[in-house]
């Protein structure tokens, strides 16, 4: 006789037929899987939700997957989101055959073991700057290549400063631009604008002064450092940069500045298109450093990585469309088309400044700048970075001395790493 | 004539084996074992859809955040499922946090605050609208305005509103000679400007739950109290507060678990600061996971089912007050 089988095991049999139906998940025929879309389709994920399918940018993706003869499938991301679905695709076994990842985070995708060596890969990365190419070294391994690079400086509105008989030449050090901001002050306009927000561009742009004052990662709560956060503190107890700083993005300083009642604001070479269009004329000079000459300012821009595939069959692909957005004219062209960013290799460069010489300073710029997860810093960079936020904003909006926050996020910072 | 059908439509046989269960029925004798198995297959087929559902969106989330809690989910174990257990640990980092009191103390004053708020208001409108007037529905129409439009674009009018130098809120204070106030970018300020964008937000929901309780109280109890002599105060006070508790009790609960959870209007306005004025547990929760360059998905797990406990010991009173109400 049968033993009746317990309701609790039958049920879990039932739940899974209907899991079954209801993903397919299990289904045993293969026949119509579509094993020849993924033979033929590659998959790129990036962080340009802005530029869609019919956008220049979209195009030359898929001109690179036809010159390599496959399709390329481009799905685009928020910066923030597409490292969660880069995690999340690599604990499925899902990854994409290419992500083109902020820099800072290709350290920490590469220490999950979801990257593959640009020496695996196959891919010669001597001809990039190694200032540029640093952000994406782990243990001396190269995660990417990348595709471009921007950075920041400070744009300045000429009415502004011809109004105050301010000269942007003779800004050279912390203590020249504080006087250049009495001064426009002074005559009636608003002094610069900044964005403070306790996000990674909070400590993005906080970079500039904080190394400029020649402070130190390692040590959040160095005299430098507390000498840098004060100047950004200073500069809102004068009322020469507004109080909104606080919880201003990147793209809040700029619409700020684009109404044209600052005088300086701290941006990116992305915005150099915009800078143009603007209702008045417009400047550029590099961030200076506490004493004189130019800051080393943080890198931005994406980098072009190959996750681990488990058909390696793949990479020979991959590699080829790799290359094809990295030759000299590939990048020019990135640069040209799509949101200025200067090429990562000497000849990229050149060939760059030889087509439109109004973008020299930013070539030099990025020349000078420096990775954020350099210095050996790699996946404690993102720790530090948010202890560095936090004490900004606790010291601007006057929670806290610019000491007392520093110290606290030297002291959170020792707590999140070790 | 079929037995089968009548023993697998009673909810009572799908639990009951079919030993003990074939005495109760008339026909019991008569079922032979192998039917009574066929009916516990029919049975559990039921509910199979139901159950499947159960474990697959409930219980499974559930227990996958208790076991995220309960390891060390670093990027790279995340991706290689290797993470080390590291039991009560990551609780243990979270309640030592120097954040964690503050969190503690903002996410039960966003919760009370906007509570006790919302309900107030929501009710005093509620009665208002209770008597019809011309224009009463529309303007009640407008007053759910705040429920349609999508978070983000009410989370960033806030935003703008209350910004320090250029917002609407300031130049009419300024207006009436009050200085800048930096309602965002203060720590004094910053928690009452989420709080104030929140009731604003949850009172729609008040509006709309007690106004339709309001209908269920019968009007020959104001007639009568009226003849009686009562006056308006004296009506709502005996009459409708009263009667409305049961209601009352559902909106308030309901309020609490989502008042407790709400990230995206603060994440939004003040992405919980400056530095952590405005920190919930919710913002905090959020932030680990997906706010920095290093999510830290153990210690946010761990942040939310501290949140579920607190939703659940709420729950468990609103029970208990039902419970007590129901034997009186």
């Amino acid at each position: 006789m049968k033993r009746p089988e317990s309701p609790l095991r039958t049920a879990a049999t039932f739940a899974a037929v209907a899991v079954c139906a209801a993903t397919a998940a299990c289904s045993s025929s293969s026949d119509d899987a579509g094993t020849t879309e993924s033979s033929d389709t590659y998959t790129w994920w990036d962080p340009y939700p802005q530029h869609d399918d019919t956008s220049e940018w979209a195009q030359r993706v898929a001109a690179c997957g036809d010159e390599a003869g496959v399709t390329i499938e481009r799905t685009a991301y928020d910066t923030t989101a597409l490292t969660n679905q880069a995690l999340l695709s690599a604990q499925e076994g899902t990854a994409p055959d290419i992500i083109l990842l902020d820099n800072p985070a290709v350290s920490t995708l590469a220490d999950t073991g979801m990257l593959t060596t640009m020496d695996e890969f196959g891919l010669d990365t001597t001809a990039m700057d190694e200032n540029l190419l640093a952000a994406g070294v782990v243990d001396g391994e190269a995660y990417g290549v990348p595709i471009g690079a921007n950075t920041l400086a400070i744009y300045y509105n000429q009415d502004i400063l011809a109004d105050a008989g301010v000269d942007p030449a003779a800004i050279t050090d912390w203590a020249s631009l504080t006087a250049a901001l009495e001064s426009v002050t002074a005559a009636g306009h608003k002094g610069i604008t900044f964005a403070g927000i306790g996000t990674e561009e909070g400590s993005f742009q906080f970079l500039p002064w904080f190394w400029g004052a020649g402070a130190d990662l390692r040590q959040l709560d160095s005299p430098e450092a507390v000498e840098a956060l004060e100047l950004w503190t200073g500069w809102l107890d004068e009322e020469y940069a507004p109080n909104s700083v606080i919880t201003n993005s990147q793209n809040t300083v700029w619409e700020e500045f684009l109404t044209g009642t600052f005088a300086f604001a701290e941006n990116g070479t992305w915005q150099v298109n915009s800078a143009a269009e603007a209702d008045f004329p417009t400047g550029v000079i590099a961030l200076p450093a506490r004493d004189g000459g130019v800051a080393p300012t943080p890198t931005g821009g994406e980098f072009i990585t190959a996750p681990v595939q488990n058909d390696t069959g793949r990479y020979e692909v991959t590699t080829q469309i790799v290359e094809c957005m990295t030759t000299p004219e590939g990048l020019v062209e990135t640069a040209t088309t799509f949101a200025y960013y200067i090429p990562p290799t000497q000849e990229g460069q050149e060939a760059l400044v030889a087509d439109q010489a109004e973008l020299e300073p930013w070539v030099d710029a990025v020349r000078n700048a420096k990775g954020r997860t350099s210095d050996d810093l790699g996946t404690d960079y993102p720790l530090i970075s948010e202890a560095l936020w936090t004490a900004v904003q606790n010291a601007l909006s006057g929670a806290m001395s610019a000491d007392e926050a520093l110290q606290q996020a030297q002291a959170d910072a020792d707590a999140a790493t070790s | 004539m079929r037995p089968t059908l009548q023993n697998a439509g009673s909810p009572a046989g799908t639990s009951v084996p079919a030993t003990t269960a074939s005495p109760r029925g008339p026909r019991g004798d008569a079922v032979s074992r192998r039917p009574s198995t066929a009916h516990r297959w029919a049975a559990l087929a039921f509910i199979a859809p139901l159950l499947a559902y159960l474990v697959i969106f409930y219980a499974y989330p559930l227990y996958r955040n208790v076991e995220l809690s309960l390891h060390d989910y670093t990027p790279r174990a995340f991706v290689q499922g290797n993470a080390d257990f590291v039991g009560f640990t990551n609780f243990l980092d979270v309640v030592s946090s120097q954040a964690f009191g503050l969190a503690i103390r903002n996410t039960l004053v966003f919760t009370l605050v906007s509570i006790l708020a919302q309900y107030t208001i929501g009710l005093a409108l509620a009665v208002f609208f209770y008597r019809n007037f011309r224009l009463s529905g529309v303007l009640r129409a407008m007053f759910l305005i705040p429920w349609l439009l999508p978070l983000i674009v009410s989370a960033s009018t806030w935003s703008w509103m209350l910004n320090s130098d250029s917002g609407i809120v300031n130049s009419v204070l300024g207006a009436f000679g009050i200085g800048q106030i930096n309602w965002l970018t203060s720590p004094q300020w910053a928690l009452t400007s989420v709080i104030i964008a929140n009731i604003w937000l949850g009172i729609p929901f008040n509006l709309v739950i007690l106004y339709a309780g309001l209908q269920n109280i019968p009007a020959e109890l104001y007639e009568a109290a009226s003849l009686d002599g009562a006056d308006a105060w004296q009506q709502f006070r005996r009459i409708t507060l009263p009667l409305l508790r049961p209601v009352s009790a559902i909106t308030i609960l309901l309020g609490l678990i989502y008042t407790l959870k709400v990230v995206d209007v603060v994440w939004i306005m003040t992405s919980g600061g400056p530095g952590n004025a405005s920190t919930t547990l919710a913002i905090w929760s959020y932030r680990r996971a997906f706010g920095t360059g290093q999510p830290d998905f153990s210690q946010a797990a761990a942040v939310g089912n501290l949140l579920i406990v607190i939703a659940l010991v709420f729950g468990f009173v609103y029970l208990h007050l039902q419970r007590r109400q129901e034997r009186s």
